[in-house]
């Protein structure tokens, strides 16, 4: 089984402090790590490597720094990692990058030889959207099974997944080759290993930049995605609360009064 | 550009129009309104049931394009996919707006990349621009900290997709008039190299996604047994048990329940917070609910700041009281 296996170089979310002034994000110092969601993308595919041999490569698309991400990848038991970095790739909406790591399996097929799946996370958790998976199979002409939650088994290049939706699962059946999302249900991730951790800091990680790619200069970045930010601002979450201080028997059952109160007033009970 | 009309994508399941397919005519009637223009229903499926075709029109739609094969009886990418691409080529609509539904977000993107249309994902408000007559799409963004209006200036159609549950689902006018179409899938258009072999319908159906209201705990019930206390509370108010990630992480409840960025995203008429702190995580899949109520036993938690109203106190004194009183209210009423 060949597998590639993109993964993006997320903030660490909870971290993310908003400028109230502002309104914009504090970016200084907050840690960058793996999009927690494409950890169970990692971990299924070393696990599929594991029961049917080949090999998993990690690829990303980011600014150079998004190599860390790349080696930690590594480091759990990915067995090469490719990063796409170019100043070209700048402002990328979910068309622009599906294009580019579109291009990149291409050329991994071109240079290695066939890739038998693509597993993707179910979301990034900075952009947040799902489309990239999607998209990704879009540009090659690959069949796509979203939200994965189980890989049963992988035979004469067909695979049995199953596909979490609204109101349970679908049993499906691909034919290899295939892109997939996968859920947090598909795996439990791996810490990386000793061995693991060395590996990653030795290893040369491949970079590719457009020239690599043979992209369209005008599918890329900003002027390549059909998508703009036209406007950002801060949503006005705050409600008035009405706060009641409830520590002693007569203070709860005045609040839970008031509660009740407020529950009839507004038709709730 | 000669792109024109509103399309929204009404989704069915065994022949049955689903209701996020109201919803989106609500949608779609502002829109077209104000672009006046007209709103065109697209579905997919197999012996769609006819009455609810009709009901779309009565909805709202001036037109419903139904596309049938069996091979579209249920949602496969490529046939999905191909047969959309194929009306969005011939009628050429200039906004297409779907659910974000495990449908609508598969199907949206893999059309939008081979129609070089723009995409937006889980927009909570549409609006249409003065003057361009853009679309603008205005979205959470970074765990829905901070909001981002979208537009797509160039390419057609403009794509969206919008939570379930986000809007009403648009009345119901007896009489109203618009047609039908009802159309065969082209049988080159229906190879799949997927097959859906079986489903498996849930077991345990919390109705989350649906609820009116909610009650959800957090890691200030201590244990997965204390658990118990919450229970006549739930079933006072007839709500739905949700639960921040840190209830889920301790295996407390099964990730079904879970509520926030990397769980469902809720809307409820009532969400009730029961030792919950308010990470912007968890606020991110419910701070649109309509009316919030807190339980914290820290009076500056995080989560009063979204709440209408909070009572800072110890869980364990306050919700049995709480409960009964719910429950004497309601014999009462
Ligand atoms: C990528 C990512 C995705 C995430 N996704 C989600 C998600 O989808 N959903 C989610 O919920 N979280 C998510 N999280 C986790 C999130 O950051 C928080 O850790 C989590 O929401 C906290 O849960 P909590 O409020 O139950 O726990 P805590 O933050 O520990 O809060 C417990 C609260 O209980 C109160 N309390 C304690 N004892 C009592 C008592 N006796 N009576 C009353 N109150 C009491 C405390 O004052 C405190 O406010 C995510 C994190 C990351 C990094
Ligand atoms: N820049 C990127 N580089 C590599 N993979 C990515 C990138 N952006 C998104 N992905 C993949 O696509 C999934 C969905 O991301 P998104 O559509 O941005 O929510 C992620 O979980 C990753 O697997």
């Amino acid at each position: 089984m060949r597998i590639v296996v993109p993964i993006k170089q997320v903030p660490e979310t909870s971290a993310v402090k908003m400028d109230e002034a502002t309104g914009t994000m504090i970016r200084d110092g907050v840690e960058a790590i793996i999009n927690p969601l494409d950890l169970y993308a990692i971990e299924i595919a070393i696990q599929l490597r594991e029961i049917h041999g080949g090999e998993v490569v990690a690829i990303s698309m980011g600014p150079p720094k998004a190599s860390i991400a790349l080696r930690e990848a590594i480091a759990m038991g990915c067995d090469s990692a490719i990063l796409i970095s170019d100043k070209a790739f700048a402002g990328s909406d979910t068309w622009a990058t599906s294009n580019v790591l579109a291009a990149a399996i291409r050329r991994i097929t071109i240079e290695n030889g066939p890739i038998d799946l693509i597993v993707c996370g179910e979301r990034a958790t900075d952009g947040d959207t799902g489309q990239v998976g999607p998209g990704i199979a879009s540009f090659l002409d690959l069949p796509v099974a979203s939200y994965v939650c189980k890989i049963n088994e992988i035979t004469n290049g067909l695979c049995c997944v199953h596909r979490m939706v609204e109101d349970g699962y679908e049993v499906l059946q691909i034919q290899l080759p295939t892109v997939m999302t996968v859920v947090k249900e598909v795996a439990s991730p791996r810490l990386p290993t000793l061995r693991g951790k060395q590996k990653a800091k030795k290893v040369d990680l491949t970079i590719w930049d457009v020239k690599n790619l043979a992209l369209e200069g005008s599918k890329l970045g900003i002027n390549g995605s059909p998508t703009r930010v036209v406007k950002i601002f801060r949503p006005s979450v705050a409600r008035n609360c009405k706060k009641f201080i409830a520590l002693d028997d007569n203070a709860i059952q005045a609040a839970a009064d008031r509660v009740v109160g407020y529950l009839q007033e507004k038709k709730l009970i | 550009m000669d792109y024109k009309g509103i399309w929204i994508l009404a989704e069915q399941s065994a022949g049955r129009v689903q209701v996020i397919s109201h919803e989106l005519l609500t949608r779609g009637r502002d829109l077209a309104g104000k672009r006046q223009t007209e709103l065109t229903a697209v579905i997919f499926g197999n012996n769609i049931n006819n009455n609810d075709l009709q009901e779309l029109i009565e909805r709202g739609a001036d037109r419903v394009l139904a596309m049938e094969a069996f091979a579209l009886e249920h949602f496969l990418i490529e046939p999905y996919a191909a047969c959309m691409l194929h009306l969005i080529t011939q009628y050429r609509p200039e906004i297409i707006i779907a659910g974000a539904t495990s449908t609508g977000r598969t199907l949206m993107p893999y059309v939008a990349i081979k129609a070089t249309a723009g995409l937006t994902a889980d927009c909570t408000v549409l609006d249409i621009e003065e003057g361009t007559g853009n679309l603008l799409q205005t979205r959470p963004a970074i765990g829905g900290n901070i909001l981002a209006t979208i537009k797509t200036p160039k390419c057609r159609p403009q794509m969206a997709t919008v939570r379930p549950q986000s809007t009403q689902p648009a009345p119901r006018q007896a009489g109203r008039k618009g047609t039908v179409e009802r159309l065969q899938a082209p049988s080159h258009l229906l190879v799949s190299r997927m097959q859906r072999i079986n489903f498996v319908k849930n077991q345990e159906e919390h109705g989350l996604a649906h609820a009116n209201a909610i009650v959800s705990v957090g890691r200030g019930i201590k244990k997965g047994e204390n658990l118990k206390i919450i229970h006549p509370l739930i079933k006072a108010l007839g709500a739905a048990l949700g639960a921040s990630r840190e209830v889920i992480d301790r295996g407390w409840l099964s990730y079904s329940h879970q509520v926030g960025l990397s769980g469902k995203t809720v809307n409820p008429k009532l969400y009730v917070a029961v030792g919950i702190s308010g990470s912007i995580q968890h606020l991110a899949g419910m701070q649109t609910s309509e009316n919030i109520i807190a339980i914290n036993s820290d009076p500056d938690a995080q989560i009063f700041r979204v709440a209408d109203i909070g009572v800072a106190g110890n869980l364990f004194d306050i919700v049995p009281v709480l409960a009964e009183k719910i429950r004497q209210a309601r014999m009462i009423s």
